[in-house]
């Protein structure tokens, strides 16, 4: 997508398009449950509790409680989606998605709803970007970064049909589609979303539309920048990323501290095989100071130019 | 996932545990109450020689729970060691997940697996880790060893059976000095507001922790009061008298959660061990196993 189309394309919420499968997956299969922690609105419940009422388990504001609960039900035969803003489900709760889901390989579908820094102004409390570092350490946790609607509803229709623990990070504010109804989201795999040989930009979820767009920035510049939409965090598409070393440089964009996440899987994926080339990492490092999520983008370098401006100067080096 | 379990049920074993069971639901309560005493005597023996093979585990809280390992896998669960993950049947959760030696004698003498596989118990790559894992154990529902787990997974098992139209109970043991977690208190809270009749908890209350007794430590009394408060039907009895204990693990009266306050004594059963703090986790020299051999003779 160019800046012009970035700039006036249509734009969608992902949780619209979570809380629409949901209730699909819902209807398809009674075993479909959702668990929540009060946050009936925030997580876009509303219609899933008028549909299912005895199907959605409000525990009231206690989030140990709610992924041990999402366990039990788990274990009991159901499929429990287990949904609450991303900081509390994956900061307060660890331990239990560490033993209780993950290494009990309970099917659980964990919901980190408005993650990254959706909250803007509400401040770092309230911002989940710790959450891809935390959960990348639990061996057996797919972890999934939609993109856009599209990929959104995937998710939850690929988690719902998988026994696997699985964590979905679910945008909070709206974003252009940067995929087809019809384009697969494959377990374990990026998505190849441009062509191209002299630098390759890898982005992650509500960044994937903004690295794009900094592709287009290069474009004119007369580099031809890959592309790679990094829905699935885990497992690592480490093919993808061994590809991507064959480019002149890599620059990775994620709503998410760097030490950990998608940028810190790439970089030592392409150290471990050695002589790769540059990796940029884009993302915090830092607590954010007050400001609006746009402020905050920009702030930490996570827009087009700055995300193009990275790719040039690490195809400088 | 249970595909992948390296312990397999032992049918000889099946055998041996439904002798017993058929004692206790159709035998006299004298009988009743001797044959849950010598599975209880058999389970701390079995512990013991784990614990001294292994050099390590916890012994102390081992024999205080023992007799409400015993009296609910040899008389009340209604499960089929043959077929541990039938959909429908009773669930139990140990919650104290480091008391894995007397959950692990109990599940092996009801035949989920070989005894044999006792002697494994912590050693290299054994399935017998010092914590349950459910991968690797069949029997175990879910694994637990970070203390204040295992209430909210079976409030979680409660409500889910509920939703399943299935008439399973699920049980859960604390230890007491467990119930100084706050997770526990928030799925306390969740099982009388959904009114989980089916749910029963556990709690064994040896009125020691690692360190020091509860009550010096962060006090829990009184605790019959603070569950009922609570929302839950409060039941509290001896823990180590089998007969109680099977009244305990009846059925809920009305629509709340059923909590049993099993009164225990930490290391129940060898008088040098019994009631002593040094002995949460303290290993037991060849001598002393030998004597406490003897008192469990």
């Amino acid at each position: 997508m160019t800046l012009a189309e970035a700039a006036t394309a249509a734009t969608y919420d992902n949780r619209a398009a979570f809380a629409d499968e949901l209730i699909e997956r819902a209807r398809a299969d009674e075993r479909v449950v959702a668990v929540c922690n009060d946050s009936v609105g925030s997580s876009n419940l509303v219609a899933f509790r008028q549909e299912f009422p005895d199907r959605l388990i409000n525990v009231g504001i206690a989030e140990q409680n709610m992924v041990g609960v999402g366990a039990g039900l788990a274990a009991a035969g159901l499929i429990p989606f287990v949904c609450a803003a991303g900081p509390f489900l994956t900061g307060r709760a660890l331990e239990q998605v560490k033993a209780d889901v993950v290494y009990s390989a309970h099917n659980v579908i964990l919901c980190g709803m408005s993650p990254g820094m959706a909250y803007g102004e509400l401040g770092p409390t309230h911002h989940s970007v710790e959450d891809l570092s935390w959960l990348r350490a639990l061996p057996g946790l797919d972890i999934v970064v939609p993109a856009d609607r599209h990929q959104t509803r995937q998710a939850v229709r690929q988690a719902a049909a998988d026994p696997r623990p699985t964590y979905i990070r679910v945008g909070r504010y709206k974003v252009p589609d940067v995929t087809a109804p019809g384009d697969r989201l494959e377990r374990g795999r990026f998505q190849l979303a441009r062509e191209g040989a002299d630098v390759t930009l890898i982005g992650a979820g509500t960044l994937v539309s903004r690295t794009l767009a900094a592709a287009d920035l290069l474009a004119a510049d007369g580099i031809e920048a890959r592309v790679l939409n990094a829905a699935y965090i885990a497992p690592l598409d480490v093919e993808a990323i061994r590809a991507a070393a064959q480019t002149g440089a890599i620059v990775t964009a994620e709503e998410a501290n760097i030490s950990g996440g998608l940028g810190a899987a790439v970089a030592l994926t392409v150290a471990a095989q050695g002589g790769g080339p540059v990796v940029r990492t884009l993302g915090l490092s830092d607590f954010a100071p007050t400001g609006s999520t746009d402020m905050l983008l920009e702030y930490f370098g996570l827009t087009a130019p700055a995300i193009a401006a990275a790719a040039r100067e690490a195809l400088a080096v | 996932m249970r595909g992948s379990a390296v312990l397999v049920t032992d049918s000889q074993q099946v055998s041996a545990w439904r002798v017993v069971r058929d004692v206790v639901e159709t035998g006299s309560p004298a009988e009743r109450a001797a044959v849950l005493a010598e599975q209880s005597r058999l389970i701390r023996r079995s512990v013991l020689a784990m614990i001294g093979r292994a050099q390590a585990g916890h012994i102390g809280g081992d024999f205080s729970v023992t007799d409400v390992l015993a009296t609910l896998y040899f008389g009340v669960l209604r499960i089929d060691p043959a077929r541990p993950d039938a959909p429908v049947r009773d669930r139990f959760i140990l919650s104290k997940g480091h008391c894995a030696a007397s959950l692990y004698s109990t599940l092996a003498f009801s035949g989920y697996f070989d005894p044999a596989a006792l002697d494994t118990f912590m050693g290299p790559h054994s399935p017998l880790n010092g914590h349950p894992n459910r991968v690797k154990v069949p029997g175990v529902e879910t694994n637990t060893g970070p203390l204040g787990h295992g209430l909210p997974v079976a409030v979680g098992e409660a409500l889910g059976a509920r939703l399943l139209g299935h008439d399973s109970r699920v049980f859960v043991v604390c230890g007491d000095g467990e119930m100084q977690e706050g997770s526990n208190w928030e799925a306390l809270m969740s099982a009388a507001h959904y009114r989980l009749a089916n749910l029963t908890l556990v709690i064994d209350r040896n009125r020691l922790q690692q360190g020091d007794r509860t009550e010096e430590t962060n006090a829990l009394d009184p605790l019959a009061d603070k569950l009922a408060a609570f929302g839950w039907e409060v039941r509290e009895v001896d823990g180590h008298d089998h007969t109680a204990l099977l009244a305990a693990f009846a059925p809920a009266a009305g629509t709340r959660p059923v909590a049993v306050i099993a009164n225990t004594i930490k290391g129940r059963g060898v008088s040098f061990i019994e009631d002593r703090v040094e002995w949460h986790h303290k290993v037991p020299s060849p001598d002393q196993i030998a004597l406490a051999l003897k008192e469990l003779a």
